[in-house]
């Protein structure tokens, strides 16, 4: 297996021998990355590539899994207290002066809860990073409080958790869990990871699987009944905790962590749609918060401020809006902002998309860019992306917004109309689907996709052909797309808002009609969305609530969603609205 | 500038509104200095209050008014109740809005005075671009374009600049309104924060208007569809973006004059946001 480059050395300590393996200059800030259940170190494989340029980073093998040797007996050879010496043990080896920065995963994570809550290890410890692993203390107080006074939302919460706890339960079942690993289970194991859990299939596991995962069963037996039964009072954490939640986890409840702010005063909450084995699946986010976090913690960078709601999902993740110079587009690229997202705002005037990307920077992100990019233009499109690849990363988050209004009778409209108003709205959304979400396709670990329709896209009118039309194919477009890369953990969203008071009035063509007609037509549209006065901000809130929520069809506006109710029970009443004449 | 002659009023009169616009920019910036963390709305509309009484204020246009937080940007406000003092405390970094119209010898001030306690980059980026709106309204007023179009041009110019229209949520929309002589009573009583006096006047001049096709207030309505009126504008331009709002307040006089530098300008140049402005470049 390839730790590669990593420098190797062995801690004896309580009867074992550890398995360490360093990676990076020494000189700089220690991360120590602890695996869990059942792993190696070698579970890190990914994460550690990526921090090894900027950090001394440390792995070893927990007692009993990979190269570390077994305490023998195994049976009360893995309590918390001894992991926590063997902790200590690595630590002063690695790092004999300088505290070091905490990384668990799983198993890695609880031990890591002890380490970081224990007397013993007060100043060895700079900060905390905890993934998918609580703190039995903590668990054990959560129960209690939950069977104590059983609320019906409790006792939900309760089975929920301990509906996602079965395996605990089997595990606890003398010898048939080594049976079963050392066996069948050890086999299929790795085959079973990558069907479930989408981990993408390489040289992990390892081949010590069964073995790690026969003696790692004592993890639980050892600790999982006796800290539930008397969890300690006084688990506080002594340095800053920062929780990553995978939305998906198939073992742990998100409300395991309700409480936390009680136990860890210094929370950094993050959260990304995923399951359980984010190390393996999404190595460039985990990477990412966790070297944003030391480097604050280290006091290389002031600490996030992004003040917005969904900042725990959001931040330091790398936005692209396109038509991002005025109206929805802008107002998405502010809302990501406010949740610290870094953003690349496109649009085809420079000076706007200028002035987007400098009051983004202002709201809290802490990086933004402004492109000058037409996105009809499919060659400077495939530029771009290949400048926003090379220097930013790959777009986790895409919205296609950019789009113009064309409004006037079938036979008033020209091909040349028809072409202007595909080219921005359908072709505008091809390409960036195209360049950007192949990106995120080939890279692997999810991403968003937002396409801005429209309630035209079905709600027909007789005003709207061309535009109806191509905000249609946008809808259609973006649904055949989620299909095609659910498998890949990228979501796709049609957003549908509606009548929004934006700039889309004035800039929109009225065909069939002279200059000074349209002038007059715009200026009263304007005036009429300006009444209706839906604000983009609310546009943009349904965008980013869309992405978290992984939303496929989303109207905005009380009228887009009442069409949109109508548009499957009753379409007739809305092809009876499509005759009406509109109000000029 | 001081031979002006606004709708025929003198130059003394147009020293006395000066003076009572001067005193309430000083009684802002005193409030403002003495803000801390922790001070609410309500005291912080009570320091004004106090300040001008001392200095001899006893009668308002409106009393004055505080607002914390995103409340400077009026966030979810649905009823006029909301524009009063509530209980928000200040905390470090927040923006505040002091807005007051003091009464002083007969004459009337509005002002609107945006800071924030201590360091807000995005406050300060609010501040420095309401600069346009001072330079776009006085342009086009001098310009005599209709006062619905100016209303409809700042509004423009706010979309362009990112912002939102927060003036909008006043009464009636109103980006601004007519101010004028107030005679003094010894006894003049509030209707839900402004001077009776002050409405008497407002009201009468609404009468006035509606008989000849104007108005004393500046919106967004039909109403306003006319060029300026000669007379003195209290204007309050509100920026507000994402929980963040900025305004100033100050009195344009607008004159009959044929001259176009005499037709319309700013009463006092010398107010806090202005001299910011020149201190900025």
């Amino acid at each position: 297996m390839t730790l590669q480059g990593a420098r190797e050395r062995w801690v004896r300590t309580g009867g074992v021998e550890l398995c360490v393996a360093e990676l990076g200059d020494p000189a700089r800030p220690t991360v120590v990355l602890v695996h869990g259940y059942p792993d190696s170190k070698e579970v890190w494989s990914e994460v550690a590539a990526r921090l090894a340029g900027r950090f001394h980073v440390v792995l070893y093998d927990v007692r009993g899994h990979g190269r570390s040797s077994a305490p023998r007996p195994l049976r009360g050879g893995f309590t918390l207290e001894k992991l926590t010496d063997d902790f200590l043990a690595v630590v002063d080896a690695v790092s004999p002066g300088r505290p070091v920065h905490l990384v668990g995963h799983d198993w890695g994570s609880v031990q890591s809860w002890e380490f970081v809550t224990v007397k013993r290890t007060e100043g060895r410890i700079a900060s905390f990073t905890s993934m998918s692993g609580p703190s039995l203390d903590h668990f054990g107080h959560w129960i209690n409080k939950r069977v104590q006074r059983p609320t019906p939302r409790r006792v939900g919460q309760l089975l929920g958790q301990g509906a996602k706890s079965w395996y605990v339960y089997l595990l606890h079942t003398p010898k048939l869990p080594e049976l079963a690993w050392r066996g069948p289970l050890g086999k299929r194991w790795p085959r079973l990871l990558e069907r479930v859990e989408k981990v993408p299939p390489g040289d992990y596991p390892t081949s010590s699987l069964p073995e790690d995962a026969a003696h790692g069963v004592w993890l639980y037996r050892d600790n999982v009944r006796a800290r539930l039964r008397r969890p300690r009072t006084d688990a506080y954490a002594h340095a800053p905790v920062q929780l990553i939640t995978p939305a998906g986890d198939a073992f742990l409840s998100e409300r395991l962590y309700d409480e936390l702010e009680l136990w860890a005063p210094r929370l950094t909450r993050r959260t990304l749609p995923a399951g359980h084995w984010i190390p393996r699946t999404r190595p460039d986010q985990v990477s990412a918060w966790i070297e944003e976090f030391v480097t604050s913690v280290e006091g290389g960078r002031p600490r996030p401020e992004a003040s917005g709601r969904y900042s725990d999902r959001f931040g330091g993740q790398l936005v692209l809006v396109t038509g991002a110079g005025s109206g929805i587009g802008r107002a998405t690229a502010f809302a990501f902002a406010e949740a610290g997202a870094r953003v690349v705002a496109v649009d085809r005037d420079p000076e706007s998309a200028v002035r987007t990307a400098e009051l983004a920077r202002l709201l809290g992100a802490p990086e933004a860019w402004a492109e000058t990019v037409d996105v009809t233009d499919e060659q400077a499109m495939e530029k771009l992306a290949e400048k926003v690849r090379t220097e930013l990363g790959v777009v986790d988050v895409l919205v296609n917004n950019a789009g113009i209004g064309l409004s006037g009778g079938f036979f008033d409209t020209t091909t040349d109309d028809w072409r202007a108003v595909l080219d921005v709205n359908l072709w505008g959304v091809i390409h960036g689907c195209r360049v950007f979400g192949k990106q995120m396709s080939e890279r692997g670990q999810g991403g968003h996709i937002v396409n801005i329709a429209s309630a035209a896209a079905y709600q027909p009118s007789r005003a709207l052909p061309a535009y109806s039309t191509s905000k249609a194919a946008v809808l259609m477009l973006s649904e055949c797309l989620r299909a095609e890369l659910a498998g890949e953990d990228i979501g796709v969203t049609a957003l549908c808002p509606g009548l929004v008071n934006t700039n889309i009035t004035s800039t929109a063509r009225f065909a069939g009609v002279d200059s000074e007609e349209e002038a007059r037509r715009q200026k009263r549209t304007a005036r009429l969305y300006g009444l209706r006065n839906y604000p983009p901000e609310r546009v943009a809130d349904a965008v980013l609530r869309a992405v978290v929520r992984n939303e496929a069809v989303v109207p905005v506006t009380p009228e887009a969603r009442a069409a949109h109710v109508l548009s499957r029970f009753s379409p007739r009443v809305l092809r009876a609205l499509a005759r009406m004449r509109p109000p000029v | 500038m001081t031979t002006a002659v606004a709708g025929g009023r003198a130059s003394a009169d147009l020293a006395g509104f000066r003076r009572v616009q001067r005193l309430a920019y000083e009684c802002a910036k005193a409030v403002a200095a003495r803000l801390r963390p922790g001070v609410t709305e309500r005291e912080a509309a009570r320091m004004q209050r106090e300040w001008l009484r001392e200095r001899g204020v006893s009668d308002w246009f409106h009393m004055p008014f505080a607002w914390f937080g995103d409340r400077t940007a009026f966030v979810d406000f649905r009823v006029p109740l909301q524009f009063f003092p509530t209980s928000r405390r200040l905390e470090p970094g927040m923006p505040f809005i002091l807005d007051m119209a003091p009464v002083y010898e007969g004459y009337t001030a509005d002002i609107g005075y945006s800071g924030s306690l201590g360091p807000n980059p995005l406050q300060h980026r609010l501040m420095a671009d309401l600069e346009a709106h001072r330079e776009l309204i006085l342009r086009e007023v001098r310009e005599r374009r209709s006062l619905r179009e100016i209303y409809e041009d700042v509004d423009r110019l706010m979309v362009r600049q990112g912002y939102a229209n927060r003036h909008r949520a006043y009464p009636f929309g109103v980006i601004a309104h007519k101010v004028d002589r107030v005679r003094e009573r010894r006894f003049s009583p509030r209707l839900f924060g402004f001077g009776t006096q002050a409405l008497k006047g407002l009201a009468s001049d609404a009468l006035h208007g509606h008989r000849e096709g104007w108005s004393p207030l500046w919106s967004p309505y039909r109403f306003s569809d006319h060029p300026p009126r000669p007379g003195l504008w209290a204007v309050e331009p509100h920026l507000g973006f994402r929980g963040t709002g900025a305004k100033f307040e100050e009195i344009l006089v607008v004159t009959d004059s044929r001259d176009p530098e005499e037709s319309a300008f700013w009463l006092d140049d010398d107010l806090p946001h202005v001299r910011r402005w020149a201190e900025d470049e």
